[in-house]
């Protein structure tokens, strides 16, 4: 594997579902320690390229590598984590606290055969009192708040000390005054443990005041580079970006 | 009364294989309970008695290959396990579709097994309705070793277990083979519903799987806390079911359930009260 690759390189990537492209011609790269927002509206792929991105669908057409590594290769999981946002659509009835479930995070990488030992114990707590949770270990996860679970799943995808971390629409069923305390704990996490994000949201406001890189999606890369410039061309380029994608969906159904 | 079952060695038996049985069906039936997958149960017990009535078939007609018709049952209960496996991941969006072809297939099979071997008799009726008699030391034996095999395996692949049923996507993505963890799973649920075949039968088997855990995901906070109390209705039932059904003479199958339900009837008054 090679150090000085980037976390993330996605070369002329096509996708189709039976005749439909979702995805052409998509190329972009990600850099360690960047703080990443792809942005793009219902419809325009994000979702199908977060699973190619995480082996859960099959390349059709074009590369996609992680650390240096292309994905059919790639076996090292464990330095990638996701957080999905199915996450907190979990069975609330389930009976398990907020420990088992950040404890689940360390299962794949602790791996068969083995048992927890004290040193991950530590590690789920101090992944809980990254995002703030650690008073709440003992409490049953179907008790607390969406914004509540939606942390405690990602202390669970952040106990096994991924490099990237990959967060689909984290923010959906969390309530608007905490969406931005919810941005400042990532921002946080990328700048203290040093852990390259990548944030998938179908809202372009919030996020732009904090991530580093910005990559508007709509079926190919609209955008990439940083948000301030962003800002700058806008109003007429995102009204063109959101506006044309408008279009383009209601052709599509 | 249970100076009785400790008194006579085959009563003894029973006892023991009961207690087993107690911890084996809950357990797992935690597992089924959380994700969703009850009537899996149900579906493999009725397999399973296809393949009793096979072994019934072939000790009355075919003696020379007369086995006991409790393991052509742990052999039909596996095979079921691996259709299921299989059907469910040929029928990906309709999963549940496995469960009543492996039921009606199973029942199909017992009824021509059952007329082949000429019709009912007590046996079989034994092993619909489970028995507290005759658990020779043999089966004593067997049903411990299935036992512990079904124990090792849920404390060596508790992480992972635990993991596919809270949420199966993010356990594959984690890279856990979760295919490979589900049919342990489902092979363990065979085994553990063979085993308990003897005592509480064929039709009343999912229910030593589910009623402890319906009452004990009313009260637990934690996954392990869910496991021990589903053990510990399941081992209460199982204790005063075969006491009660010896006294009264009747299948324990039937008090067992009578039992769960009185728990789960206690449980829900409980916690409705708060």
């Amino acid at each position: 594997m090679d150090a000085s690759a980037p976390v993330l390189s996605v070369q002329q990537l096509d996708y189709k579902y039976e005749q439909q492209n979702v995805l052409e011609g998509v190329n972009f790269t990600i850099q360690q320690g960047s703080f990443a927002g792809l942005v793009g509206p219902n419809g325009s792929g994000k979702t199908t390229l977060i699973q190619l991105i995480l082996g859960l669908l099959r390349l059709q057409k074009g590369t996609i590598e992680l650390f240096g590594t292309p994905i059919h290769k790639f076996k090292n999981w464990n330095k990638v984590s996701f957080v999905s946002q199915k996450a907190n659509t979990f069975n609330r009835g389930f009976p398990a606290t907020v420990y088992e479930v950040v404890s689940m995070g360390l299962t794949g990488k602790v791996g068969y055969f083995r048992f927890l030992n004290k040193g991950h114990k530590a590690q789920i707590y101090r992944a809980l009192e990254n995002v703030g949770m650690r008073e709440y270990a003992d409490r049953n996860i179907g008790d607390l708040s969406g914004g509540q679970q939606q942390r405690v799943f990602i202390a669970r995808s952040l106990v096994s000390q991924p490099e990237l971390l990959i967060l689909d629409e984290p923010t959906v069923g969390v309530d608007t005054e905490n969406v931005e305390r919810f941005y400042k704990m990532l921002a946080r996490l990328n700048e203290k443990e040093g852990i390259t994000l990548l944030l998938v949201s179908h809202d372009i406001g919030t996020i732009t005041s904090y991530v580093s890189d910005l990559l508007c999606l709509n079926k190919t890369i609209h955008y990439h580079g940083n948000p301030s410039e962003f800002h700058q061309k806008s109003d007429d380029e995102l009204s063109q970006f959101y506006g044309h994608s408008m279009h383009s969906i209601s052709h599509n159904h | 009364m249970i100076e009785s079952f400790l008194e006579f060695e085959f009563l003894r038996n029973t006892f023991y294989t009961g207690l087993l049985i107690g911890l084996i069906a809950p357990l797992l039936g935690t597992f089924i309970v959380v994700r969703r997958l009850s009537l899996i149960a149900d579906g493999l017990s009725h397999v399973t008695l296809s393949g009793i009535a096979f072994g019934l078939f072939l000790e009355k007609k075919i003696a020379f290959l007369a086995i006991s018709p409790y393991y052509t049952g742990i052999g039909f209960s596996i095979i079921g396990a691996i259709i299921i496996e299989y059907l469910r991941s040929v029928y990906q969006s309709f999963q549940e579709i496995a469960i009543p072809i492996i039921l009606s297939v199973g029942v199909g099979l017992s009824v021509i097994f059952i007329s082949l071997a000429d019709g009912f008799n007590t046996d079989l009726y034994a092993y619909l309705f489970g028995s507290v008699a005759a658990v020779s030391q043999q089966d004593l034996y067997f049903i411990l070793g299935i036992s512990l095999f079904i124990v090792a395996a849920v404390i060596i692949f508790y992480k992972e277990l635990f993991a596919v049923s809270f949420d199966e996507e993010y356990a594959r993505v984690s890279g856990i083979h979760a295919k490979w963890i589900h049919f342990l799973f489902i092979l363990l649920t065979a085994l553990a519903i063979s085993a308990s075949i003897r005592i509480v039968g064929v039709l009343l088997v999912s229910a030593l799987m589910t009623l402890p855990v319906a009452s004990s995901i009313r009260m637990a906070k934690s996954f392990k806390q869910a496991i021990f109390y589903s053990i510990l209705f399941g081992e209460l039932s199982v204790i005063t079911g075969l006491i009660s059904g010896y006294y009264f003479e009747i299948p324990p199958g039937g008090t067992i359930v009578v039992a769960l339900a009185l728990i789960l009837g206690i449980v829900l008054f409980l916690k409705s009260r708060k």
